[in-house]
């Protein structure tokens, strides 16, 4: 306050120190020292003293100013963080857009990657600071699926914004099974029941069933993966020998990049995919295929990207780290900003900015489509779905531990962890790669600042665990601090030894 | 250049029947052709549209060119304004600072050391804000300057290697033996297959360095040291043949005036080679140039390579505009390219024909 203060009451004196300063950075080919801005300062100071001394004012004694409070000492202030063009990278094109990072005494450059591969060899070998990540990809990078190299997240960027979409073939095939689905608004959510069927016939056709997902340790591979195995149709395990995860599979799931989605369901290649918006999106406008169910069917707010720093990263810049997942907090409450009817009031704004050609990049009306809180199943089956993307609300951006263990589950379910695990080494796995720790801090600093209200934060005794829940679309209970009781209540999967739970 | 002569001519005062002959051939007829292609361009546009996008016509590529521009004259403007506010925020922050110092003076202990070191960090936070870059993404004007630094830095390092092997190839038939298997074997392979092995060398390279403090960006090497690998290939065959085929006349005269080794290379073996070298240098920049744009979009090194991507990416309505007007300039910069080194040839070239 003290310093727009000044800079309003003596606006001629700072541009003549402006001018100073820059005839300094323009003559020499030296930056501007420490010595250069002291005697600015000096200059500012006497003029503006000369002048409180000249209006007859009283200079503000120093009793009257605040508490001493200790200010974030920030190690590397020029990052840069990369993201890929999806919709919910939004929390740090909004930090950036809206001024969150300077706040912090940031300055971040944000750079679109091709994919998620690189993306991640980017954050391990230091070439970017951060990262927006897929939630599996910190946890894989940490246990050693793929790639090894420790990688921690302190901020969840987003829950749910997935959905699954099948081809106008193959759903004029599964409204056969079931008459229900004929109806302009068929019941919700909508099962693979009426898939098992065709998958079943394609098999003693000898033919493959191929589906795409974006990556091997996505939240899309885990998501088509429960949708197929909740009723009954076997996507296929990993092993030591089988890393494309087609061992006993009724449907072979493949990587195909979000983008290339679309166009590979046109040209017949793959039947069926699982990605995040607007690419299912696009297949509606397009007449090229019909989302079946979004991942708020399938598991309702689970988390989906999340902010990845390596672990060296954040030894080395710990303050850094805190800032940043500061503007991130206050980026994703401004997302879910809603006024008194519950109505989201920046969206439109965000879309906006998202749609820019350096960020997002595609057109405001497909962004919109999803951002704003509806999904197109067909032209006939416009739903309302405020929930379907979540930044903020609901805790959305604090990293449950159980959360990550989910993620762990998932990936013993379907053998990408090779070895059966005790149930301790879940909760230590995600204590090394979740830290809400970082995130207590900021959000303690921007409360102590009155940025955000402290209840819009867990509780302090809160353990991280999110409270068990059956809101799945198979109905199972996922407890995060029963790992193995619930890798165990599955029909299609992995079993592991009940004596491990005590472990 | 042939397009002004007979302008030039006929200012002269030569032949004007001939004259305008020549300018029927080298400016009307290209004009003509021009529009034709412009036209048959306008109907593709108009029938080429799928769902997924559309061919964008002459009049959309062009206003998409003309946004580009004012974008980066945008760009530009907002961040001399952003440089502008850091400065004042940076006198801003040592007026505070020198504030916190005053208080500290009177002050208990414990609030003494905070004060002081909050002090500190500000002045810190002082000398970054008037430092400040600008973080804003790189615009295409900025990314075409960031493809030829990157193309000149790979062509040059493709020179340094290419013409001393060339060089050796052409003057001892037993080296030429022993690296023709490589040249065979390597000159055709695809910057996509060099781009993943140039990435593993340069990240071992660089392994204990953070980011910003090297002298080049591992994205800048991995696109440059691809484009290398591509296009040395070019110079080393033609230096090779070029010194193979110096007359022999030239290296009797050598022996009977008892040069020593390094006065035959630089008095009779290099300038005699050196035409069919910078024809091999002009090829090797032409593929250089073509190599840049897919090394860029893999090895994630800004530059016209990456823009491409990015649109390609995005699939916005104007996406294949966009991408249309980049081909025109990557084009236009390529011609400009090749045009330069023939200029550079001809120097060097005693009154060989120059074939365009």
């Amino acid at each position: 306050m003290q310093m727009l203060h000044i800079g309003l009451r003596a606006p001629h004196h700072l541009l003549l120190l402006l001018l100073m300063l820059a005839s300094i950075a323009g003559c020499s080919s030296n930056a501007i020292t420490l010595e250069d801005l002291e005697a600015a300062a000096a200059k500012l100071e006497k003029a503006d003293e000369e002048r409180v001394v000249a209006d007859g004012e009283t200079a503000s004694s120093p009793t009257e100013e605040s508490a001493v409070t200790e200010i974030l000492n920030i190690e590397k202030p020029n990052l840069k963080f990369g993201f890929i063009k999806l919709t919910d990278c939004a929390p740090l094109v909004i930090a950036k857009e809206k001024g969150y990072f300077e706040d912090e005494g940031l300055s971040v450059e944000v750079e679109a990657q091709s994919n998620w591969k690189i993306l991640l060899d980017r954050v391990i070998d230091g070439q970017l600071d951060g990262a927006h990540m897929l939630a599996g990809q910190p946890i894989g990078a940490t246990i050693g699926i793929g790639t090894t190299s420790p990688i921690i997240t302190a901020y969840s960027l987003d829950y749910n914004g997935n959905g699954i979409t099948v081809s106008n073939e193959i759903w004029t095939k599964m409204q056969e099974n079931d008459p229900e689905l004929k109806k302009p608004q068929p019941k919700h959510p909508i099962s693979a029941n009426s898939l098992k069927p065709i998958v079943d016939q394609y098999k003693r056709d000898g033919k493959d069933f191929n589906m795409g997902m974006v990556f091997p340790v996505s939240t899309h591979n885990y998501e088509i993966r429960y949708w197929l195995a909740a009723s009954g149709i076997h996507p296929g395990f990993y092993n030591e020998q089988n890393i494309q995860g087609t061992v006993d599979a009724d449907v072979i799931l493949s990587v195909t990049p979000p983008p290339q989605m679309p166009s590979t369901l046109e040209a017949g290649t793959i039947l069926g995919y699982c990605v995040g918006e607007p690419w299912n999106q696009k297949a509606v406008v397009d007449g090229i295929g019909v989302p079946v169910t979004t991942n708020y069917d399938i598991w309702k707010n689970n988390p989906e990207k999340v902010f990845g720093v390596s672990e060296q990263w954040n030894e080395k810049y710990p303050n850094t780290h805190i800032a940043v997942v500061k503007a991130l907090i206050r980026a994703g409450k401004w997302l879910d900003e809603k006024d008194a009817d519950g109505n989201l009031v920046n969206r439109q704004e965000a879309c906006q900015i998202l749609s820019k050609k350096d960020y997002v990049g595609a057109d405001v009306g497909v962004i919109e489509k999803s951002m704003l809180g509806t999904f197109v199943f067909q032209k006939s089956d416009v739903r309302p779905m405020p929930d379907f993307n979540v930044f903020f609300d609901h805790q959305a951006s604090f990293p449950h531990y159980s959360d990550c263990v989910w993620f762990l589950t998932q990936m013993r379910r379907w053998g990408q962890i090779t070895e059966p695990k005790p149930a301790s080494w879940y909760a230590e796995t995600a204590k090394k790669i979740y830290k809400p720790s970082i995130y207590r801090k900021a959000s303690a600093m921007l409360v102590a600042e009155g940025k955000v209200d402290a209840d819009a934060f867990p509780a302090a005794d809160y353990d991280g665990y999110r409270e068990p829940t059956s809101e799945f679309i198979d109905g199972n209970t996922y407890d995060a601090k029963d790992p193995i009781g619930y890798i165990n209540s599955f029909t299609i999967g992995n079993k592991e030894d009940s004596t491990l739970e005590k472990q | 250049m042939p397009v002004l002569e007979p302008f030039v001519r006929l200012a002269a005062g030569e032949d004007p029947k001939e004259q305008l002959a020549g300018i029927a051939k080298y400016v009307l007829l290209p004009a003509v052709a021009v529009a034709i292609f412009l036209a048959m361009w306008s109907a593709a546009a108009k029938t080429i549209i799928t769902e997924s996008g559309e061919l964008p016509s002459p009049t959309a590529t062009w206003l998409a060119g003309k946004e580009l521009f004012a974008m980066h004259q945008q760009q530009r403007a907002d961040d001399a304004a952003k440089k502008q506010d850091k400065l004042m925020q940076a006198v801003q922050f040592m007026v505070d600072a020198k504030k916190l110092e005053r208080r500290a003076s009177s002050a208990n202990d414990t609030d003494k050391t905070t004060l002081l070191s909050n002090a500190l960090i500000l002045k810190k936070k002082a000398v970054q804000a008037a430092n400040y870059t600008p973080t804003s993404a790189p615009t295409f004007v900025d990314q075409i300057f960031t493809s030829l630094k990157t193309v000149f830095f790979g062509f040059i390092l493709a020179t340094v290697i290419a013409v001393p092997v060339g060089v050796l190839c052409g003057m001892s038939s037993w080296f030429n033996a022993a690296m023709t298997p490589f040249i065979q074997i390597f000159k055709p392979v695809s910057p996509l297959a060099w781009l993943p092995l140039a990435a593993v060398v340069i990240i071992w390279a660089y392994r204990n360095s953070q980011p910003g403090e090297t002298f080049f960006d591992k994205a800048f090497l991995i696109s440059a040291a691809t484009v290398s690998l591509c296009s040395l290939w070019p110079t080393l065959v033609n230096t090779t043949l070029g010194v193979a085929s110096v007359d022999k006349d030239y290296l009797n005269v050598a022996r009977v005036l008892k040069l020593s080794w390094w006065q035959k290379l630089y008095k009779i073996i290099l300038p005699a080679s050196l035409p069919l070298m910078f024809a091999g240098l002009r090829i090797s920049l032409g593929v250089g140039w073509m190599v840049l744009i897919a090394a860029d979009m893999l090895a994630q090194n800004p530059g016209l390579g990456k823009f491409v991507w990015d649109e390609f990416q995005n699939g916005s309505s104007l996406t294949y505009a966009r991408i249309a007007f980049s081909v025109i300039v990557i084009g236009v910069i390529g011609l400009v390219l090749d045009r330069t080194m023939i200029c550079l040839r001809n120097l060097v070239s005693f009154g060989n024909p120059a074939a365009a």
